[in-house]
C-alpha cells in the first residue's frame, strides 16, 4: 500500500520501477480519468469535510489558547503555554500516529475520523493560538486605556475594542494557516481515512497510470487552495470596508 | 492643606465645598525611579486646575493614577468621598479589586494626548459604545446624547465617518465628545493639543474653553499652552521632580512666581502671547 | 497495557538514535536545497520579463497550495515514468521537501530584498558596480541578515515535516518507530519517544533562533 509499510526501501523501488504502471496496455489514459474521477470526488468530499471541521475547531482552539496565554492568572498561562509548545514542537504526523497507533494500546480507541480531526485541531490550533496572541498584543495600549477611561469591564474591552481590531490583523495569518491545514489533511490518508490522497493511492494499485493519478490529485488540491485563498481575500476586504 | 488655606491658592470659590478628589501622600515609582513623591492634592467640584511643569516631572502619571491606568506605590486617592484604590473591609483599607474600581472610576473621564479613538468604529459608534454597554442607556438615548455632544464640538457632519478620515484636531474633538457623553464629574486632559498640527490646536482649545465655561465639571488640564492655562484655569499647579513646587491663581503664578524653578520654567514660554510653547 | 521501561531503554531508544542521523540529513539536505532554489526563485520572480516572472509566480503558488506529501508521491512514483529517473527515498525526500520549502524561502528572500533601502541600490549604481557585483556585494548581504531568524524558523518547520518521508519508505525516526511497532506490537513507547525527541530538538532549536534574533537586534543598534 504505502511506500514504507513493511517493505524494505530497495525492494519497494524495484517494484515500482520494474512494473511501471503506464506500460499496462489494457487501460488507455482517457479511460483512467473516467474511472478515477468518481473516486476522487468521494475523497474530495472527505477532504473538504476535514478542512471545514478541523478548520473550525482549530479556529476555536486558537482563540481559547491565545486568550489563555494572555490570562491574568499565571497557572492558566503556563498550562496553555505548555500545551501550545507541545503541539507545535512535535510533528503533525507523529501526533496522528500516536493517536492512531499508541492511544488504543493505552485503552482509548477513537474512531479514525475523529483521530484525524483531533490531531489537525491540536496542531493547527496551537499555531493559531500564537496568531491570536500576537495580534492582540499588536493592538496599541492606548486602545485599552481609552476603554478603561470609558469604564468598560475587562470583558467588554476585549470583546468590543481589542478583538475586533486584532481580528483584522489575524485574518491574513489565518488564511495562511487554513492553507497549511488543508495541505495537512493529506496526512490522514496515512491512517486510512479515505480522503483524496487515500483513494488515489488505492487507485494506483488497481488502475495504474501514476502520472495521471497524481497530477489529478495535485490539481484537485490546488483548486481547493485557490478557493481558500479567494475566500480569505474576500474576508479581508469585507472586514476592512470603510476603514483605513 | 491647612497652611495653604490662609493664602488664596485658587481663584475658584471653594467656600463650604468639600473636594471631589483628594490625593493623600501619593507616591509612585517605576522601579527605582520615584516619579511622584508624597503628593497631597485636592480638586474641588467645578474647579479647573491647570498642571504645568517640565517634561518628566510626573504630570501624566498624576492623571493616570486617577484614571486607574497606573497603580500608586503608596498613599490614597478619594473620589467623591470613596476610596479609589482601596476599599474598606471591616474598617480596614484593602487594595481595590476590578469591581470596586469599576464603581468609582465612573466619575472620571479622560482625554488623551494621542486621542485613542477606536479605529474600527464610526464616530457615532465611538460615542455610543460606552453609554450603551457601560451605562446601559437605550441605543436611541445614547445616540441623542452623542448627537448633542458632536454638535457641541462641531463634528456633527462626521458622525458616519471612521476616525482615520479625520484630521488630528477633529479626532481630538471627537475624543472630547466621547469622554463627555459619559457625563463624568471630573475630566482629565493630558496635553490634548501637543500631538496636533499647529493649525488645528486652536479649534481644540476653543472646544475645551467652551466646556470649561458652561460646565460645572471639575477639570484637570495638563498643558504646555500657558496662555490657555491662564485663560481657563482657576488654579495653576507647577510640578517639578515629582512634587507640587508652587500653586496659585494664574494671575499670581504667571506674573509673580515665587520659586526660582518656576521663574526658570516660565522663561521658556511667551506667557502673555498666543500660547505657542518654546 | 503498561509502559515497559526495559523495552524503552534497550530497544526503542537505541534503534531510534541509530536513525536520528537520517532525519537530520534529510532536514539539512532539503534545507540547503531550499535555500539555494529559493534564492533563484526570488530572483526569477523579480525579473522584468513577464515570461520569466509570471511562470515563476505560477510555479510558486502551485507548490505552495498543494500538500508536500502528494508532491513527494509525485516525485517518487511519477518521476520514474516521466524522466526515467528512479530516486531513492532520501533523494526524493530532499528534492520534494526542498522544492516545497524553496517557495516559502523565496518569499522570505523577497521581503529581505525589499527591506534594503532604495539609496543602497542607487549608491551601488553610482559606484558603477556590474549587476552581479551589485547583488553580491551590496544587496544580498544586507537583505539576508535581517531574514536569518525567519530562515531559522523555516529550518525548524522543515525538520518537523521530515516524518512525511516515512510515507515513501525512508527509515527516519517515524519510519523506525512504525517498524518497531509492527515487529513488537508495541507502539506506545516508540511513538512517545519519537514525539519527545522532536519536542526536544525543535524546542531547543527555537531557543537558538530566538537568541540569534536578539543578537541581530542588538547589533543593529
Ligand atoms: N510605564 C512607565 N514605566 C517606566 N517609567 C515610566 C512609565 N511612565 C512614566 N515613566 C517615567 O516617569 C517619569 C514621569 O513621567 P510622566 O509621563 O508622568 O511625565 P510628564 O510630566 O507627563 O512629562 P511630559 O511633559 O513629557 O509628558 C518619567 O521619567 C518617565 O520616564
Ligand atoms: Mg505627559
Amino acid at each position: 500500500m504505502t511506500g514504507g509499510e513493511g517493505i524494505p526501501p530497495a525492494l519497494w523501488n524495484k517494484a515500482t520501477s520494474d512494473f511501471p504502471c503506464t506500460e499496462r496496455k489494457d487501460v488507455i489514459p482517457i479511460d483512467v480519468y473516467s474511472r478515477v474521477l468518481p473516486l476522487l470526488l468521494d475523497g474530495f468530499v472527505v477532504t473538504i469535510q476535514l478542512v471545514i471541521f478541523a478548520g473550525f475547531l482549530s479556529f476555536v482552539m486558537s482563540f481559547v489558547g491565545g486568550l489563555a496565554r494572555l490570562s491574568r492568572f499565571a497557572p492558566v498561562r503556563w498550562v496553555a503555554g505548555f500545551i501550545i509548545e507541545f503541539f507545535r514542537g512535535t510533528s503533525l504526523l507523529v501526533q496522528l500516529f500516536w493517536l492512531y497507533y499508541a492511544l488504543p494500546l493505552l485503552g482509548v480507541t477513537l474512531p479514525t475520523g475523529l483521530v484525524g480531526i483531533v490531531a489537525l485541531m491540536l496542531n493547527y490550533g496551537s499555531y493559531g493560538s500564537e496568531i491570536v496572541r500576537s495580534s492582540i498584543l499588536a493592538i496599541p495600549k492606548g486602545q485599552t486605556e481609552a476603554a478603561i477611561a470609558l469604564n468598560m469591564t475587562p470583558f467588554q474591552r476585549m470583546k468590543s475594542i481589542i478583538l475586533p481590531q486584532a481580528f483584522r490583523i489575524m485574518l491574513p495569518s489565518f488564511g495562511n494557516l487554513m492553507i497549511e491545514l488543508m495541505k495537512g489533511t493529506a496526512l490522514v490518508a496515512l491512517i486510512t481515512i479515505p480522503d483524496m490522497t487515500y483513494y488515489i493511492k488505492e487507485a494506483r494499485n488497481t488502475i495504474g497510470h501514476d502520472t495521471q493519478l497524481f497530477s489529478m490529485l495535485l490539481v484537485a488540491y490546488f483548486i481547493i487552495g485557490i478557493a481558500l485563498t479567494m475566500l480569505f481575500r474576500w474576508l479581508e476586504r469585507k472586514f476592512s470596508a470603510g476603514r483605513v | 492643606m491647612t497652611d495653604t488655606q490662609e493664602k488664596r491658592f485658587t481663584a475658584y470659590d471653594i467656600d463650604g465645598k468639600e473636594p471631589i478628589v483628594k490625593y493623600r501622600k501619593i507616591s509612585k515609582s517605576f522601579g527605582d525611579n520615584e516619579v511622584l513623591k508624597e503628593i497631597d492634592f485636592d480638586l474641588y467640584p467645578g474647579e479647573r486646575v491647570a498642571i504645568i511643569g517640565p517634561s518628566g516631572s510626573g504630570k501624566t502619571t498624576m492623571a493616570r493614577l486617577l484614571m486607574t491606568l497606573e497603580t500608586p506605590t503608596a498613599g490614597t486617592i478619594e473620589v467623591d468621598g470613596r476610596h479609589l484604590w482601596h476599599k474598606e473591609v471591616n474598617g480596614k483599607l484593602v487594595p481595590a479589586d476590578e469591581k470596586h474600581l469599576h464603581e468609582v472610576r465612573g466619575d472620571i473621564g479622560m482625554v488623551f494626548q494621542h486621542f485613542n479613538l477606536f479605529p474600527h468604529m464610526t464616530i457615532m459608534r465611538n460615542l455610543t459604545e460606552a453609554p450603551v454597554k457601560v451605562l446601559g442607556l437605550p441605543k436611541k438615548e445614547a445616540e441623542e446624547r452623542a448627537k448633542e455632544m458632536l454638535e457641541k464640538v462641531g463634528m456633527s457632519e462626521k458622525a458616519k465617518d471612521y476616525p482615520a478620515s479625520l484630521s488630528g484636531g477633529q479626532q481630538q474633538r471627537v475624543a472630547i465628545a466621547r469622554a463627555l457623553v459619559m457625563r463624568p464629574k471630573v475630566m482629565l486632559f493630558d496635553e490634548p493639543t501637543s500631538a496636533l498640527d499647529p493649525e488645528t490646536v486652536g479649534e481644540v482649545l476653543n472646544v475645551i474653553k467652551d466646556i470649561a465655561k458652561q460646565g460645572d465639571m471639575s477639570m484637570m488640564l495638563i498643558t504646555h499652552e500657558m496662555s490657555f492655562a491662564r485663560e481657563v484655569a482657576d488654579r495653576v499647579c507647577f510640578f517639578d521632580e515629582g512634587k507640587i513646587q508652587e500653586q496659585g491663581p494664574p494671575s499670581e503664578i504667571f506674573t509673580n512666581p515665587e520659586t526660582e524653578r518656576l521663574r526658570e520654567f516660565l522663561k521658556g514660554f511667551n506667557v502673555n502671547g498666543n500660547g505657542e510653547s518654546q | 497495557m503498561v509502559w515497559k521501561w526495559d523495552f524503552t531503554f534497550n530497544e526503542v531508544i537505541p534503534r531510534l538514535l541509530e536513525v536520528i542521523e537520517v532525519t537530520i540529513n534529510a532536514t539539512l539536505g532539503a534545507f540547503a536545497f531550499a535555500v539555494m532554489v529559493g534564492l533563484v526563485l526570488a530572483l526569477l520572480r523579480r525579473s522584468d520579463r513577464k515570461w520569466i516572472s509570471w511562470p515563476t509566480y505560477g510555479f510558486i503558488e502551485f507548490i505552495r497550495l498543494t500538500p508536500p506529501l502528494v508532491q513527494l508521491f509525485f516525485i517518487f512514483f511519477v518521476f520514474p515514468h516521466l524522466f526515467g529517473l528512479t530516486l531513492s527515498p532520501m533523494v526524493a525526500g530532499i528534492l520534494g521537501l526542498g522544492i516545497h520549502y524553496s517557495t516559502y524561502l523565496s518569499e522570505v528572500y523577497r521581503a529581505g530584498i525589499e527591506s534594503v533601502p532604495k539609496g543602497q541600490w542607487e549608491a551601488a549604481t553610482a559606484l558603477n558596480f556590474s549587476p552581479l557585483q551589485k547583488w553580491k556585494s551590496v544587496i544580498l548581504p544586507q537583505a539576508i541578515r535581517p531574514i536569518l531568524p525567519v530562515m531559522g524558523n523555516y529550518l525548524i518547520v522543515l525538520f518537523k515535516e521530515t516524518p512525511l518521508l516515512s510515507a515513501i519508505g525512508l527509515m527516519e525516526l517515524v519510519g523506525m518507530a512504525k517498524g518497531i511497532g509492527a515487529e513488537t506490537f508495541r507502539y506506545t513507547e516508540p511513538f512517545t519517544i519519537v514525539g519527545i525527541l522532536f519536542l526536544i530538538l525543535s524546542y531547543s532549536a527555537s531557543l537558538l533562533v530566538k537568541r540569534m534574533e536578539l543578537k541581530l537586534d542588538l547589533n543593529r543598534r
